[in-house]
Order: structure tokens, then C-alpha cells, then sequence
């Protein structure tokens, strides 16, 4: 299972909760599984077909690019963060 | 994306091409004056724009009577926030960042509020610049003015003045991680908080807990601009068919396309972005301002084009500065010198409207550091300035430019050589980050060796007979991709012409040429390179985030690639042989047997008797941007009489990843360099109480000059990035982050008073020299 790591302003949902263990081959099965195991996380990450604005998605310590459709292996590390952009 | 990564990747001094110091293809025309740029366009028929603007920095808009001006002989139109759609509040992606298109809009054109002095509230198109610039002066504005608020840590107050009655703030968004957007009606508790964010690994208290030293200190920065020479400028002709044209200056022509359509409501693909030379970006032109105030002035005036530059004042007083910054950072050490925790809280001067780099500063504040308990907060806060815009690394040079000091204080305190305590904590592969994820192959140690030996930190500085100081600071920024697009057509002469999409500001068409020289084995003078507008080329990002000769430059090496698989075809046609017994080595095409041999060259010029032309293509979207780590030394000294500072000797040390062309990562790394300088000891918007900027010229406005600077020796450090098929990172942004501490440094050891606010300017200087505060160590 993917070690998810859970952004601070998420936590209250999970019972303070930093990682847990999450089943899922790509971003959108982690999404929805996480959203079985602690209700109210889905909507603060992703609408029905993408991740939300502003948001990046981190596996393996790389900003990723498919959103919700992105591979995840059942080793990887996921993150969510507040996306960067450059000058 | 890695499958054609050269094996000889690592090694320096291996290739052909790559690494090499051409003459840069845009050379001549630039010296020469001839090349194109935004101001230089003049379709038939033209028009000239002028905007009103706003005279106060926060205030309602009762009405705006445009009858007068109307009448004026010459005016053709004019256009107000009526004229373009009310678009959704809500927060949108725009290349992965937000964007908030009813706030882009309103700041383009101001809708019911004016939240700025300089805020556009109408435009004119008239058939001369002066019956333009009249006319303006006819529209009548019915103002309620209000109390501005300039300083974020006023505007967090309960009794601040609201910017924003609307805006659905950290508390009520449904995006726990993006920034306010507006919503549709008044909120109870109304804020100019747009956002906060609260990020960190470990336990900070037991990290404290832990600690035998431990400092803290506030550190505060004003807004900068980016200070480009060239104003912005765009034409637009709203043609007869709804299709418009767009010539402007800009670091984006396919954002222009698509933002432009946005605010104005149609489909992006009656939007042609046509992309000229570009006198200077820095971040600064990655957003619009002009464009679709210049479309709608061409419809509304029967479709004839309409020019808008700015002067010189309205890029001061209407487009995007750095933010200014708060920022208060406390950090604790063990007795044997490890950083064991760190804490920091981060208030950004967002503008008029949300979005400041607040959490990019957050990122970046320890980034060069391996600490395992720490805890960032940032806020981001609307006030009555113009509305922020990247800047160079957003947001980390205000970060460096507390945290660096605050290491240099402890290894004051410690007794440790500044750049051995850094060592003794820099990050390296498989460290985790801050924010959580782990490092993946960086060169911070790298470059901190490398300033270790360098013979300038070597070097002993004479003191006694003058008040002079040294100052490190080391500093990190992320770099960033993005979707790339190139194709490249063979000619007849041997030579490749390459249209790619990415403008370019920093010599970057010839850093994509390189890459197609390299794979093709030809000289990078026989690549002619282009950049193609939002007909020509594909869809590519932003010229941001030091992204282009990662991403542009892998788009361009892809296209190559094409073009080579193609010729062994042909090749194998003249030679009538399997394409598998052709192989491409060294610009040639050789049968397996050895016995045949043509040059590309040769090739060339029979490719339409072999089955016609060959144009290579590619489209990338690419992981693996690298990031950057640099490390710079400076010496000062410090007139007592006047508190001036003289630059002495200053280094810059950069990890580059592989530099694809050495000079111009050299002009990266020395320019970057001097707009931290500038940013370090003179830069800084000055406001009236009103709000009213005070020094909106270059002659108030003190950029950094060659008179105030000396060589800056940039010392470039290839530790290659592996996500990349040459191992190239950016190498723009993370100059610009370490000069403020690095000066701020080495004031303190020349004259043994900290200043802990920008600029540090002659007369802040002499202040702290008067002053001679200690700094606040515990315990």
C-alpha cells in the first residue's frame, strides 16, 4: 500500500493522523480509498474529474503530471502541496 | 522519457554541441536594432490606447462618465469593466499555479473597486497617443474613497480596512490548499487573509527542547520590481471574422492566448498570440495587463488595431512587484553544531488581490538544511499595492533573507566557519524536505565545497583600516517544467530550421538549437531556430520557472531524434537495406557493413528524390525538473560617513546541472546576481500614507548600475540532473536568492550591527551604525 502523507490542513479529518496506508494503483483509487477510510478528504483534494487548482501531487519525491490518472506503486510515497510556479 | 538518455550522460566535456559557447543566433539583430520588438509593430490602420487610471489606492467606483471624452474629434472608443464579461470567482489552474480569472480581470479593469493607486479604470483608442492621453483626462469618476491598508500585519487586524467583502478566505474555502477566491455574497466575518498554509515534519517543541542554542529574530522586506527596460506594450486587432491578433511582450504568448480569450469570453482559438523579442521578464510578464483591454478597444472601435505601451510610471504603479515581506524564524542547534529544529512564519504583502509566492517561500526557507522537527506557517494577505507577480524564484529570496542570516548568527555564535556549519547541515539525496517528500539528486554540498575552495573565500579580507566584512548565504529554488513543443524541417543546404515555442529571454533558442545540434552531430550554426506563435507551434508553457532548456531544450532533443530516425529510412532507401543495418554516428549514416557512408549533409540535399521532406516533431510534458542550490561570497566595505556599501569581490556558486551553454549560464548567474544586489541595497517601493508610490521613475527607483558593482565570477557546479537526457537544471532564478543575506552578512561582520530589513540602504546603514543593537541570543 502507498505511504500517503496527509497535509496538515487534512488532518482534522483523519484523527490528526500524518501517514497512512492507502490501496490504490493510480491517484484517483488513493483519493477515493482515502475518502472510505477518513469521509470529507476527497472533496478538499479533487473534483469529480481532477485534482483541485493549486494542488500538486508529489510521488516519490517528484512533482507529478497526469493528475488523477498518475501510476502509483503500492511502495510509493504520496504528498499533496500547494503548487509552485516560477519567475 | 529517459529511453534515449546518452550513456555518456554524466561526463563533461564529451559532447559536441552541449557545453559549447556559440554566438547566440539572435545576436546580431539585437546589436544592430533590428530585432522586433512589441513597441515595434504597426499594422495599417492603427490606433493609439491610452488607460485612465486610478488616483487613489482604495476606493469605490460610482460612476464613470465617458461623454465628454467620447466627444473629443479623434476618439474611436472607449471601453470600462462593462465591456467585459463577470467571470467565476472561483480559483482555476493556469499551468498547474492558480489563477483567479475575475480577479486577473478586475485587476486589468477595475470592476466596482479601485484597490491601488494606478488601477486601471478605462481605456481610450484615438487616432494620435495625445488625443488619447486628452481624453482620458475628459472621463469623469465618481469616487467614495476609503481608508487604504498597506502593511499585511495591519490588514490581518480586525479593524483593518476590507479589500474584499467576498472573499472566501482560509476559513470558509472549500480548497484547504488554495488561495481565496471571491464568492458570490458577503462573508460575516470578512478578512484580507486570502490564505494560509501550516507544513512541517517532526515535533518543533521537543526539537527546541532539544537545543543548546536557540535564536529568533524578525526580518522584514519591501515590494521590488522586476525593473525589465521594456515596458509593457501589446497591440491587438479584433479582426472582422471575431479572430484577433495579439502582439505583445510577454514570457508566455500561449497564456496570453488563453487569458486573453478568457477575459474577454470567446474561445481560445479565435485568439492568435504572436510572440516578438522581449526586453526583460523576470517573472514580471508571466500574466496579461494590456491585451484584452487592447481587443476590446479594437472591436468597440470598428476593428482597427489598437496599440497600449505603458510608461514607465504605469509599470511601477500597475504591474506586478515582488512582495513584500514578514517573516519571523526562530532555530535551534545542538551543541555539536546540528540543527535540530526550526520554526518560521512567513506574512506576504500579496496586493490587491491574492496569490503572493508565500508558500514557495515556505518551501524554500530551510530547503538547503537537513532538520528533523520543523514547522512553516505562511499567510498570504491582500492590501491596497498592486496586485503581486513572480519575481525570480518567487518567493525564496525573501525566505534566504531571513533564514541565512539566522544561520550566519549561529555560527557567529558558535564558532563555526560559516560555510563548515552549512556543511555540517546540508541536504543531500534522500534527506526529506520540510514539506515532507525526499530530496532527490541535488548539489548543495556540491556547491558549498566549491565556495569552501574557492581562492576568493581563501582569500583574506583587510580589515583594521577600513570597516569591511565578508557574508555567505546559500539559497535553493525548485525550477520547474511543463509541456514543451518543437519541430524541426530538414533543408536542402544540410541545415535544420527549428520553430519552437518557448520565448525567449535568457539566449534560450539557442540552447534548444544546441540540443538539436548534439543529437544530429552538426554545428549549432546550421540549426537555425525560431520561435513559432500560437499557430505555428504547439501548445508550450511558460518562459518561467527556469524551465525552458529543461523542458523546451528535451522537446527539441525529441525532435532531433525524429529527424534522425527518418534518415536512417532514407538511407536505407537509397541504399536499399534495412533501416536496422543503418546506424547514425557523428553527423553521418553508416551501413553496418562499413562500406557505406553518407553525410547528413550529403542526405540533405536528396531528401526529395528519397520520399520528400523530413520534419522531426515532438510534444513533452516532462517529470524530473531539477532543482538548484548556489552559494555565494561577498566582501564589502562600508563608508561610515555616509553608510554606503561598496561591493568589493563578489562569487556566485551554482549548481547548473549539465551547463548547456556556459556563457549564458554565466550571464544567468551574474544577472541574477545583480538584481539581488540591487534588491539588497537600494530597491524598495515608497509609499504616501495614501498609498501613493513616491519613486515610480528609475530616477527614484535605484536599480543597481556597473558603477556599483564589480565583476561578479560566477563558478559554475555540474552536478547533472538525472531527470533530463543532457542533465540539465534551471539555472535563472536561484542567482537572485542568496544576495540579500550574503550583503546583509557581510555588513554585519563589517560593521557588527545586524540589519534585519531592506533595502539596506545608505542611510539604514548609518542608522544601525548609530544604533548598535545586539542580537537577541538564548539562552
Amino acid at each position: 500500500m502507498a505511504d500517503v502523507w496527509i497535509p496538515s490542513s487534512l488532518q482534522k479529518y483523519t484523527g490528526g493522523l500524518q501517514q497512512i496506508q492507502v490501496d490504490g494503483s493510480t491517484i484517483r483509487q488513493i483519493i477515493s480509498n482515502l475518502e472510505l477510510l477518513y469521509p470529507m478528504t476527497k472533496n478538499k483534494l479533487a473534483d469529480k474529474n481532477e485534482i483541485l487548482p493549486g494542488i500538486a501531487v508529489i510521488i516519490d519525491g517528484e512533482s507529478t503530471r497526469l493528475g488523477l490518472l498518475e501510476p502509483v506503486q503500492s511502495d510509493s510515497e504520496v504528498h499533496f502541496l500547494p503548487a509552485l510556479g516560477g519567475g | 522519457m529517459k529511453k534515449d538518455q546518452p550513456k555518456n550522460f554524466s561526463k563533461n566535456g564529451s559532447y559536441k554541441a552541449i557545453g559549447t559557447r556559440p554566438l547566440r543566433h539572435d545576436g546580431t539583430d539585437k546589436v544592430t536594432g533590428h530585432a522586433r520588438y512589441a513597441d515595434d509593430v504597426h499594422p495599417t490602420g492603427l490606433l493609439y490606447g491610452k488607460i485612465l487610471r486610478s488616483p487613489h489606492a482604495h476606493a469605490i467606483i460610482k460612476s464613470i462618465n465617458i461623454k465628454q471624452a467620447m466627444a473629443l474629434p479623434g476618439v474611436k472608443a472607449i471601453v470600462t469593466s462593462s465591456d467585459f464579461p463577470k467571470l467565476s470567482g472561483n480559483a482555476a489552474d493556469l499551468e498547474g499555479s492558480l489563477i483567479n480569472h475575475r480577479f486577473l480581470s478586475n485587476n486589468c479593469i477595475a470592476e466596482d473597486k479601485v484597490l491601488y493607486k494606478g488601477h486601471a479604470l478605462a481605456a481610450v483608442a484615438a487616432t494620435s497617443p495625445e488625443v488619447a492621453n486628452q481624453a482620458t483626462n475628459l472621463i469623469e469618476v465618481d469616487f467614495e474613497i476609503l481608508d487604504p491598508v498597506l502593511d499585511p500585519r495591519e490588514a490581518m487586524r480586525d479593524n483593518a480596512p476590507i479589500l474584499h467583502k467576498k472573499l472566501t478566505s482560509l476559513t470558509s474555502s472549500s480548497h484547504v490548499l488554495s488561495t481565496g477566491g471571491l464568492g458570490e455574497k458577503e462573508t460575516t466575518k470578512p478578512t484580507n487573509v486570502a490564505n494560509y498554509f501550516d507544513f512541517g515534519i517532526g515535533d518543533v517543541d521537543k526539537g527546541f527542547a532539544e537545543a543548546s542554542v536557540i535564536m529568533e529574530e524578525e526580518y522584514q522586506t519591501t515590494q521590488v520590481h522586476q525593473g525589465y527596460i521594456e515596458p509593457h506594450s501589446a497591440t491587438a486587432h479584433w479582426q472582422n471574422d471575431n479572430s484577433i491578433t495579439v502582439w505583445s511582450s510577454s514570457q508566455g504568448h500561449f497564456m496570453v492566448r488563453e487569458l486573453t480569450a478568457k477575459l474577454l469570453g470567446i474561445s481560445e482559438s479565435k485568439v492568435r498570440a504572436i510572440p516578438l523579442e522581449i526586453g526583460g521578464g523576470f517573472g514580471g510578464k508571466t500574466i496579461i495587463y494590456l491585451e484584452p483591454i487592447a481587443a476590446a478597444l479594437s472591436r468597440k472601435a470598428g476593428n482597427l488595431p489598437v496599440k497600449i505601451v505603458m510608461s514607465r510610471t504605469e509599470v511601477f504603479e500597475a504591474t506586478g512587484p515582488a512582495p513584500g515581506s514578514h517573516t519571523k524564524v526562530k532555530m535551534g542547534v545542538t551543541s555539536e553544531g546540528k540543527l535540530i529544529a526550526a520554526e518560521a512564519t512567513m506574512i506576504f504583502a500579496a496586493g490587491a488581490y491574492p496569490g503572493s509566492p508565500v508558500s514557495a517561500a515556505g518551501q524554500c526557507i530551510f530547503a538547503p538544511y537537513n532538520i528533523p522537527n520543523v514547522r512553516i506557517q505562511g499567510y498570504d494577505v491582500v492590501v491596497n499595492v498592486p496586485k503581486a507577480v513572480a519575481y525570480r524564484a518567487p518567493g525564496a529570496p525573501q525566505a534566504a533573507f531571513a533564514s541565512e542570516q539566522m544561520i550566519d548568527s549561529l555560527s557567529t555564535k558558535l564558532g563555526i566557519d560559516p560555510i563548515d556549519f552549512r556543511l555540517l547541515n546540508a541536504v543531500q539525496e534522500g534527506d526529506r524536505k520540510a514539506t515532507g517528500p525526499k530530496w532527490p539528486k541535488i548539489g548543495c554540498i556540491e556547491t558549498l565545497k566549491a565556495a569552501k575552495s574557492h581562492n576568493h573565500y581563501k582569500s583574506s579580507l583587510k580589515t583594521g583600516v577600513a570597516l569591511r566584512g565578508r557574508g555567505v548565504a546559500s539559497g535553493f529554488w525548485f525550477n520547474v517544467g511543463g509541456p514543451a513543443s518543437a519541430h524541426a524541417s530538414v533543408n536542402s543546404d544540410g541545415t535544420v530550421s527549428l520553430t519552437e515555442g518557448s520565448p525567449d529571454i535568457g539566449g534560450t533558442r539557442t540552447v534548444a538549437a544546441m540540443h538539436v545540434a548534439e543529437v544530429l552531430g552538426i554545428p549549432t550554426e546550421d540549426v537555425h531556430p525560431n520561435i513559432g506563435d500560437t499557430d505555428a507551434v504547439g501548445y508550450t508553457s511558460l518562459t518561467g520557472g527556469s524551465s525552458v532548456a529543461f523542458k523546451t531544450g528535451w522537446a527539441s532533443y525529441e525532435a532531433a531524434n525524429d529527424i534522425k530516425n527518418q534518415l536512417k529510412e532514407r538511407a536505407a532507401k537509397l541504399w536499399s537495406s534495412s533501416v536496422d543495418e543503418v546506424e547514425y554516428h557523428d553527423g553521418n549514416l553508416i551501413h553496418k557493413s562499413g562500406e557505406l557512408k553518407i553525410s547528413f549533409k550529403d542526405l540533405a540535399q536528396k531528401l526529395n528524390s528519397l520520399g520528400g521532406p523530413i520534419v522531426g516533431r515532438a510534444t513533452v510534458d516532462p517529470k524530473g525538473a531539477g532543482g538548484a542550490f548556489a552559494t555565494h561570497i561577498v566582501d564589502v566595505e562600508v563608508d561610515p560617513d555616509t553608510g554606503k556599501v561598496y561591493i568589493l569581490r563578489y562569487t556566485a556558486v551554482q549548481d547548473t546541472g549539465k551547463a548547456i551553454h556556459p556563457t549564458y549560464v554565466e550571464g544567468q548567474i551574474q544577472g541574477g546576481t545583480v538584481q539581488g544586489i540591487g534588491w539588497a541595497l537600494n530597491e524598495g517601493y515608497s509609499f504616501s500614507d495614501a498609498g501613493h508610490m513616491l519613486n515610480s521613475s528609475f530616477l527614484d527607483y535605484r536599480m543597481a548600475t556597473c558603477l556599483d558593482l564589480p565583476m561578479i565570477e560566477a563558478v559554475i557546479v555540474e552536478v547533472p540532473n538525472p531527470g533530463h537526457p543532457y542533465g540539465v537544471r534551471g539555472v535563472g532564478e536561484v542567482p537572485i536568492v542568496p544576495p540579500m543575506a550574503a550583503l546583509s552578512n557581510a555588513i554585519t561582520n563589517a560593521i557588527g550591527v545586524r540589519l534585519t530589513k531592506l533595502p539596506m540602504s545608505p542611510d539604514a546603514v548609518f542608522t544601525a551604525l548609530d544604533s548598535h543593537k545586539p542580537e537577541k541570543v538564548s539562552p
